[in-house]
């Protein structure tokens, strides 16, 4: 008893057969660009990241790109005051869809080391985050496995299908 | 090849088609920032055109403020290290040495010969990795890709290096008052030698790249030109300072931490442009290198850990026989300690410029004040004198060669 | 201008310094002879001079002491504010630094002023360093500068309410 993959793989060798989801999800995670969001000592860190021994040009963010329009990742990379929320906010909605947010860092996550009148406690109050990455600052190899853990999470995206676990992002 | 001075905007702008443009003379406004990849950090610049040349160059700042010196209002003496290591982000150990260095002062406490040696040794290695930090994304803003990688991954032999005194990369936190956090493991050594081995080739390398190279001279040459005297009247200081001719360094004039007997040349040039200011930091890279080099010669052994009953926590089996041991372990550890009434201002050398912190005791466990003057504070105000006139590309170039941190400006 | 500045340099010892005291600072002589009715104190504590002034003699205090000879204060370091706690009085505490490159001392300059008539002349003519000082100390304190080119906030939005840094200023904020 073959299976309908295995017909159509023998009558027809140059045909590909794969999930619509799994190609796109696979196409979207292999080539996330970020945004340049650094503000204060995670974007080092972040700049380390791209360097010749964090290489995370690897997984295919190769492209730092400045534009929100084309870009589709923002690595919101350190302390957020009160006078850059507004700002964070508006870069955040000017980038397309589909976009994803990682807060890098404990000053991002939660406020850090700053509980005061200046710091926004915790990106998440401006902008949903999907992964949050600890650390003042995280040292690259964390903010590596941060957008590798971003990139399981794509995979189980649905661009068709409505998920459970995983809203769409379409 | 004609140089941006000699480029005059006609005052009714007339395209070579012969027609007229519609702008006219009007100026535009533009907001370079606070999100740019040049701006080195949450920096807003409302830059007024008129065409591509620079009329007037505001910065607006405040993105980054952490309110960092009402925070550390709030933390004990010792803990105010974790704070100060986190404003001038790339300077991370000069800043905790200044602050440390300050209240040592209040205190009237002297750091071992040890300790002293470690520090010069470790702010030196701090300098370097800020300068090589500023000639990465400098170079890059220019236009220059490459030499971007080849100094970060200098920078990362730093951070090992770092990492193997203090477990952090960044923020390490590795000078308390009264010493340091611990002594150097057996590991640092070696690491050191071998990195000081392959920096000169780095540096000879580097020249050949960049220094060298005729775009990047034209690019920087007779751009965001301040005259000494002018500059002093603005607040600039650090290299920026030395690069108008002002022989002004306070490692050499107001000695901290035993750099008095460290022999070292203070680099000056007298143009005040981009590229005297490029020079002035390449040539301290090296000088940084013969300080380091000699710190490692000449490194004591010895306690790290200053003899003042504040500060120093009491031997272990002392303290598990007697009483009052005990009490004295206790209250340094459990309350911390206490700074006499009184206000001092240190001044250092950071990479940046003069770091001067200025802290008022009130005899508690918390300072009352702790005020930092910011180098990059001032060496931004000057930017829009230095800007007048520039082309839009130059600005960028202006920005980078001023070497500005925000977290120092907004604290 | 910068011969002289580098010949004061080079002929600069390095003199022994005692532990901590690695500036040198001027002695107020020359000050309390000419302004001696605008001075109110002279502390000397930990090789650092604080001379405390009236408001008044701010403005003519600080030219003559970047102008003459012999003190030549050609660099103004920091501008200072001081809250002094709540209830205290005075209140607040404005401290200049300054620093004169030809004679390498320093000096500093504290004015007090109540909470009700916190306002200070400006520096900012006899040195443009002050200007962003003189901004962040009215941003953080709310202490007034007479005569500023430009007094607006600095650190804080723009629109904000309140004066973080003094003491009666929630860390937390609003």
């Amino acid at each position: 008893m073959k299976g309908l993959e295995t017909i159509l793989g023998e009558a027809m060798p140059d045909v590909l057969t794969t999930k619509l989801d799994w190609l796109i999800n696979w196409a979207r995670k292999s080539s996330l660009w970020p945004a340049t969001f650094g503000l204060a000592c995670c974007a080092i860190e972040m700049m380390a990241v791209t360097d010749a021994r964090n290489d995370l040009a690897r997984f295919g963010a190769e492209v730092f790109r400045a534009s929100p329009r084309q870009a589709d990742l923002m690595i919101v990379a350190g302390r957020v005051s009160i006078k850059m929320a507004p700002v964070l906010r508006r870069i955040y909605d000017q980038m397309s869809e589909p976009k994803w947010v990682i807060s890098m860092g404990a000053c991002a996550s939660a406020g850090g080391v700053f509980n005061n009148y200046a710091i926004v406690q915790g990106v998440d109050k401006i902008v949903p985050v999907d992964v949050f990455v600890p650390g003042c600052p995280p040292r690259p190899e964390g903010l590596i496995y941060a957008v590798m853990k971003l990139q399981e999470k794509i995979e189980r995206d649905s661009v068709l299908y409505e998920r459970a676990d995983t809203p769409s992002v379409f | 090849m004609v140089s941006t001075k000699e480029i005059v905007v006609p005052t009714t702008s007339v395209t070579t088609l012969g027609k007229r443009d519609p702008l006219g003379d009007q100026r535009m406004t533009i907001s370079l920032g606070p999100q740019h990849p040049s701006t080195h950090g949450v920096l807003r610049v409302e830059v007024e055109l008129d065409g591509e040349v620079v009329v007037a160059a505001r910065p607006d700042i405040g993105y980054l403020h952490t309110g960092m010196e009402k925070t550390m209002e709030n933390q004990k003496w010792q803990q105010v290290v974790t704070i100060t290591c986190r404003m001038d982000y790339l300077n991370s150990m000069g800043n905790d040495l200044g602050y440390v260095l300050a209240v040592e002062k209040l205190l009237g406490v002297e750091a071992t010969p040890r300790t002293q040696v470690l520090r010069v040794l470790l702010t030196e290695l701090n300098r370097l990795s800020s300068h090589l930090v500023w000639w990465g994304t400098h170079v890059m803003d220019i236009g220059a890709m490459s030499p971007f990688f080849y100094s970060f991954d200098q920078r990362e032999k730093i951070l090992d290096l770092f990492e193997c005194v203090s477990g952090a990369r960044f923020h390490q936190s590795y000078f308390r008052i009264g010493g340091l956090m611990a002594d150097i493991p057996n590991t640092f050594l070696p690491l050191l030698k071998e990195f000081m081995a392959g920096f000169l080739d780095f540096l000879q390398m580097g020249k050949r790249l960049v220094t060298g190279n005729k775009i990047f001279q034209t690019r920087t040459k007779g751009i965001g030109v301040i005259s000494g005297e002018d500059a002093l009247n603005w607040g600039l200081s650090g290299p920026s300072l030395r690069a108008s001719g002002v022989p002004w360094d306070i490692r050499k004039t107001e000695p901290y931490t035993g750099y008095e007997k460290y022999d070292f040349e203070v680099p000056i040039e007298r143009d005040g442009d981009v590229w005297a200011r490029y020079l002035v930091r390449m040539r301290e890279m090296e000088e940084s290198y013969k300080i380091i080099q000699q710190a490692i010669d000449r490194l004591p052994s010895g306690p790290i850990q200053s003899d003042h009953p504040k500060l120093k926590l009491p031997e272990r089996d002392l303290m598990k026989e007697h009483i009052d041991v005990m009490i004295h372990h206790f209250l340094i550890a459990a309350e911390g300690f206490t700074v006499p009434i009184g206000e001092v201002y240190f001044p250092i050398e950071s990479a940046r410029g003069e770091l001067g912190y200025y802290i008022v005791s009130d005899g508690k466990e918390k300072p009352w004040r702790v005020r930092v003057k910011a180098p990059s504070f001032l060496n931004l105000q000057v930017l829009p004198k230095l800007a007048e006139g520039m082309l839009l590309a130059d600005l960028i170039g202006i920005i980078g060669s001023i070497d500005i941190v925000l977290g120092d400006i907004d604290r | 201008m910068t011969e002289e500045l580098k010949q004061a340099a080079e002929s600069n010892q390095l003199a022994v310094r005692g532990p901590n005291q690695t500036s040198h600072y001027v002695d107020a002589q020359a000050l309390s002879a000419q302004f001696a009715d605008f001075i109110e104190e002279v502390v000397e504590a930990r090789g650092e001079v604080t001379v405390v002034i009236k408001r008044e003699g701010l403005v003519p205090i600080m030219a003559f002491l970047r102008d003459e000879a012999s003190l030549k204060f050609n660099f103004l370091s920091d501008v200072a504010g001081v809250d002094l706690g709540e209830f205290a009085e005075p209140r607040f505490a404005v401290a200049y630094h300054l620093y004169s490159l030809p004679h390498n001392h320093r000096l500093r300059i504290k004015v007090f002023l109540i909470e009700d008539d916190a306002w200070v002349p400006t520096v900012s003519e006899i040195w443009k360093s002050a200007n962003w000082m003189e901004r962040e100390i009215y941003d953080m304190y709310g202490v007034d500068f007479t005569d500023h080119p430009d007094l607006r906030r600095i650190l804080m939005p723009a629109d904000y309410e309140g004066h973080p840094l003094r003491k009666d200023f929630p860390t937390k904020g609003y």
